[in-house]
C-alpha cells in the first residue's frame, strides 16, 4: 500500500508541469537578444579600437567637450519634446475623460489610430507636408515631428488614469470647499501623477535616443547622441567609443525610469475597504 | 417670529423633480427638515434617495423645482459654496494624501472673517483671511479625537481598515463645521458588528454636535434605531414621514409596511368602525372612518399574533404550522390559515405540523386605505370605439351614459387590477413592462408593472412574477370604463 502510494508520488512529480515553465522560452530569448548584447557593449566599451586591449581611453573619448555639448543638446531636445506633448495632452486627454466626451471612444481612437501607421511613414508625410508649407529642416521642424510622432505615447497613460478615476475624489473636493481650479490642482493632479509619470517616461525615453526622424527633419544643429552612436558603429573602426557612448546612455535611461518611477508610485492601489 | 420660522426648517426641497433622460427618479417632492434633527431616507435600491441627497449637496441639478438651506435658495449654487457636508458612501478619502491631511484639505480652503472691516464701494465689508496652521491643526487634532483616532495623523489612508477610514471620513466633514451633515449610507461597507458600533457613535456625535445629520440608508433597522424622522421614499414619492415608532405602529400604506420590518399583508373589508374582516373571520380593531365595505390593507406584525393550542377556544383563526426556526431569543413560526401563510414570531414554539389558534389582537391590527383601488391612464378618443392611451389605440366601447363620445374627447381610462393580465412572452402583449413591485396579498399577488410607456400598472394575479421580469401587459377591454374629462377641471 505504502510502496503503492510513493510510486504514485514519485509518478506525479514527473508530470507535473509548473506554470512557469512556460516562460522558459521568453527567458532563453531574452538572454540571447538582450542580457548577451548588453555584456557586449559592456565588454567592447573596455576594448580598445586601435591596440584590442583593456583600456579606458573609450570613456575619455566619450567626454569631450564636443560630445557632451551633444548631450546636452539631447537632453535639452528631449524635455522640449516632452514639456510640448505633456502640454498638448494633459487638457486633451482631462477633456476625452469628462462626462460629455467619454462615451465617444471614437474620439480617443482618433489619438490611437496614427499609431498604427510605421512611424517611418508618418515622418516623410510630414516632410512632405513642411516642404509645401516651406517649413526648413531644422530644430523647430524636428521637435515638431517628434511631438506628432510620440503624442499618443504621453496621452493614452494620461487618459487611462483621468478617466479610470472615481468621479467621487472630484465631488468629495468640491463638497469641502474646492473650486473647479482647486479641485483640479489639490486632487486631480495629484491624483493623476501616475499616469504623467509613465508618459513622460514613455516620450522622454525614446525621443532621447532616437535619430531617425532628426535624421530626416533637422539638420547638423540637430545630431542627437544617437544618430551620433550609429556613425560610431557604421564606422566599423570605432565600435569601442561607441560602446562606451551607449553604456552612458543606458545609464541615463536607467536614472530617469527610477526618478519618474518615484513620482507615479501607486498610492491609489490598494482601497483598503471592509473588513 | 418669521425669522424665527425660516431657521426652524434648515433644509426645504420644494417641488423637486429630477429626471435621468427619460426616467423621473423624483417626482414632485416636498420635505422640510428640522433643525438638529437626525433624519433617515429610507428606501429600497432605485428609490431616489441618494438623489435627493446629492441634490441637497449640490452634485445634481433638479430638472425642476427649488431648495432651500436656512431660507437661502440653493438650487443652483455649486457644492463648494453650500454650508453641508457629505460623508461618501466609499468615503472618498483622498489617497495621495495622510489622514492628517485628508481631514485638513476643507480647513486650508476654507476663509473666515478676521475681525478687520474695510470699506469698498461704499459698503463695509469683512477682511477674510485664512486658518493659520496652529489652528488647523488644532481643528484637525480636536476632529480626529472626536472619531477616536488621535494618534493616526500621519498614517496613509491605504493602512486604515474600513472603520477607520470611515471614521476619517466622518472627522473631515465635520471638521469644516457644516450647518448638516449628509451620510450616504455610511455604514454600508462595514461589518456587522462595526456597523452596530458607528451607529450608536453616530447618534452620541450627533447629540453632541447638534447639527443636522440627513441620513441615507436601505436598511430599516437602522433607520429604526437611530433616526429622529424616518422618510420613507419609493418610486421618487415620500410613502410616510414619521417617527421610528408612528412608522412601525401605523404604517401609512402597505409599502411601508412591508418595507419596515416583517410583516403580514393582507385584504380585507372594513365592515363598520372598528370591524373588519379577513380570511372569512371578524376582527375588532381600532380603525374607523372607512366607508362601508370598502376594501382595505391590513397589517398585521408576526409579534401581535398570540398562539392558543387547538380547542382552547380563544383565537379567531385556526391554522397549521408550516415550519419553525430558532432565531436567538424567539422562533419565527410559517402557519397556514385559510390559505395565507403568516409570519408569527413567538417565545414559545409550535411545532411544525401542529395545528394552532390564533388570537389577534385590536390594536395588532393595522388598517391601510389601499394605495390605488384601479389604474387610471388620460386618453383620447380617436374614433368609434377606439380610444388612444399609453402609446396605443385600444378598441373600447366609447359609449358613456347612453351617449357616443366624439372623436377628440379627453377620457379618463380606468382599468381594474384584475382587467390586465400580464404574459411571459412581451410579444403576447399589449404593452411591454418590467415589474418593479410584487407584494403577497394572502390569496393573491399585487404586482406592479412600470410600463415602456412610462407607466405603472398595478395587478392582481395567482401568480407569482419576480422583480425585473419582462413582461407583456394585456388589457381586459369588456373591464374598462371610461369617463370625460370636463375641459375646465384641466388643470
Amino acid at each position: 500500500m505504502t510502496e503503492l502510494s510513493k510510486s504514485q508520488k514519485k509518478l506525479n512529480k514527473r508530470i507535473t508541469f509548473k506554470p512557469s515553465y512556460f516562460s522558459f522560452p521568453y527567458m532563453a530569448l531574452c538572454i540571447i537578444f538582450v542580457v548577451f548584447p548588453l555584456v557586449l557593449v559592456l565588454v567592447y566599451a573596455f576594448i580598445s579600437d586601435t591596440t584590442g586591449g583593456f583600456t579606458f581611453e573609450n570613456f575619455a573619448e566619450v567626454f569631450t567637450s564636443s560630445n557632451l555639448m551633444l548631450l546636452l543638446r539631447t537632453i535639452g531636445i528631449a524635455l522640449l519634446t516632452t514639456v510640448i506633448c505633456l502640454l498638448i495632452a494633459y487638457p486633451t486627454a482631462l477633456i476625452l475623460a469628462s462626462k460629455p466626451f467619454n462615451k465617444f471612444v471614437i474620439l480617443s481612437l482618433l489619438f490611437i489610430i496614427p499609431m498604427w501607421m510605421n512611424f517611418v511613414l508618418r515622418v516623410i508625410a510630414l516632410k512632405e507636408l513642411f516642404s509645401i508649407m516651406k517649413i526648413n529642416n531644422g530644430l523647430f521642424a524636428s521637435v515638431i515631428g517628434m511631438v506628432y510622432d510620440f503624442l499618443p505615447f504621453m496621452l493614452l497613460p494620461i487618459y487611462t488614469v483621468l478617466s479610470e478615476m472615481d468621479k467621487s475624489y472630484g465631488e468629495a473636493a468640491a463638497d469641502l470647499g474646492a473650486n473647479g481650479f482647486m479641485k483640479f490642482i489639490k486632487v486631480t493632479l495629484p491624483l493623476s501623477a501616475k499616469g504623467i509619470a509613465s508618459g513622460v517616461t514613455m516620450v522622454f525615453m525614446p525621443v532621447f535616443s532616437a535619430y531617425a526622424i532628426t535624421d530626416m527633419l533637422g539638420n547638423n544643429d540637430t545630431t542627437l547622441i544617437g544618430k551620433t552612436i550609429n556613425e560610431l558603429f557604421i564606422n566599423g573602426s570605432t565600435w569601442g567609443v561607441g560602446s562606451a557612448f551607449s553604456f552612458i546612455l543606458l545609464l541615463l535611461v536607467f536614472g530617469t525610469m527610477i526618478l519618474s518611477n518615484l513620482v507615479g508610485r501607486d498610492k491609489t492601489k490598494a482601497k483598503g475597504g471592509a473588513k | 417670529m418669521k425669522e424665527q420660522k425660516t431657521f426652524d426648517k434648515i433644509i426645504e426641497v420644494k417641488n423637486i423633480t429630477k429626471k435621468f433622460d427619460d426616467t423621473t427618479v423624483i417626482d414632485d417632492l416636498n420635505l422640510s427638515i428640522k433643525r438638529g434633527q437626525f433624519v433617515t431616507l429610507l428606501g429600497p435600491s432605485g428609490c431616489g434617495k441618494t438623489t435627493l441627497l446629492r441634490m441637497i449637496a449640490g452634485f445634481t441639478e433638479p430638472t425642476s423645482g427649488q431648495i432651500f438651506i436656512e431660507g437661502q435658495d440653493v438650487t443652483a449654487m455649486p457644492p463648494y459654496k453650500r454650508p453641508v457636508n457629505t460623508v461618501f458612501q466609499k468615503y472618498a478619502l483622498f489617497p495621495h494624501l495622510n489622514v492628517f491631511k485628508n481631514v485638513a484639505f476643507g480647513l486650508k480652503l476654507k476663509k473666515i472673517p478676521s475681525g478687520e472691516k474695510k470699506a469698498k464701494g461704499g459698503k463695509e465689508q469683512d477682511v477674510m483671511r485664512k486658518f493659520t496652521k496652529a489652528e488647523i491643526e488644532e481643528k484637525v487634532n480636536r476632529a480626529l479625537k472626536l472619531v477616536g483616532l488621535e494618534d493616526y495623523g500621519y498614517r496613509d489612508i491605504n493602512s486604515l481598515s474600513g472603520g477607520q477610514q470611515q471614521r476619517v471620513a466622518i472627522a473631515r466633514a465635520l471638521v469644516c463645521e457644516p450647518k448638516v451633515l449628509l451620510l450616504d449610507e455610511p455604514l454600508g461597507a462595514l461589518d456587522l458588528k462595526m456597523r452596530k458600533e458607528m451607529q450608536i457613535e453616530l447618534k452620541k456625535m450627533h447629540r453632541e454636535l447638534g447639527i443636522t445629520f440627513i441620513f441615507v440608508t436601505h436598511d430599516q433597522e437602522e433607520a429604526l434605531t437611530m433616526s429622529d424622522i424616518i422618510v420613507v421614499l419609493n418610486d421618487g414619492v415620500i410613502q410616510q414621514i414619521g417617527t421610528p415608532k408612528q412608522i412601525y405602529d401605523e404604517p401609512a400604506n402597505a409599502f411601508v409596511a412591508d418595507f419596515i420590518g416583517e410583516s403580514n399583508v393582507l385584504s380585507g373589508i372594513m365592515e363598520r368602525d372598528f370591524s373588519v374582516s379577513f380570511l372569512g373571520a371578524h376582527f375588532e380593531c381600532e380603525d374607523k372612518g372607512f366607508s362601508k365595505n370598502e376594501k382595505v390593507d391590513i397589517v398585521i406584525r408576526p409579534e401581535d399574533i398570540n398562539l392558543f393550542p387547538e380547542g382552547a377556544g380563544k383565537g379567531q383563526l385556526t391554522g397549521k404550522v408550516l415550519g419553525s426556526v430558532f432565531k436567538g431569543t424567539y422562533y419565527e413560526m410559517e402557519i397556514d390559515a385559510g390559505g395565507y401563510e403568516f409570519t408569527v414570531q413567538s417565545t414559545v414554539e409550535a411545532k411544525p405540523g401542529a395545528t394552532v389558534e390564533m388570537l389577534i389582537e385590536p390594536n395588532g391590527i393595522h388598517i391601510m386605505k389601499k394605495l390605488r383601488t384601479v389604474n387610471s391612464f388620460i386618453g383620447t378618443v380617436s374614433g368609434e370605439n377606439y380610444v388612444d392611451f399609453c402609446d396605443g389605440s385600444f378598441e373600447i366601447n366609447t359609449e358613456v351614459n347612453g351617449t357616443l363620445l366624439e372623436k377628440g374627447t379627453k377620457v379618463k381610462v380606468f382599468v381594474p387590477f384584475d382587467g390586465v393580465e400580464l404574459t411571459d412572452d412581451e410579444d403576447d402583449g399589449e404593452i411591454g413592462g418590467n415589474v418593479t413591485h410584487s407584494l403577497y396579498k394572502g390569496t393573491y399577488y399585487q404586482v406592479q408593472v412600470y410600463s415602456d410607456t412610462d407607466e405603472d400598472f398595478y395587478v392582481d394575479t395567482t401568480d407569482e412574477w419576480d422583480l425585473n421580469d419582462r413582461v407583456g401587459i394585456k388589457l381586459d377591454k369588456s373591464k374598462i370604463r371610461l369617463e370625460v374629462i370636463e375641459e375646465n377641471e384641466d388643470d
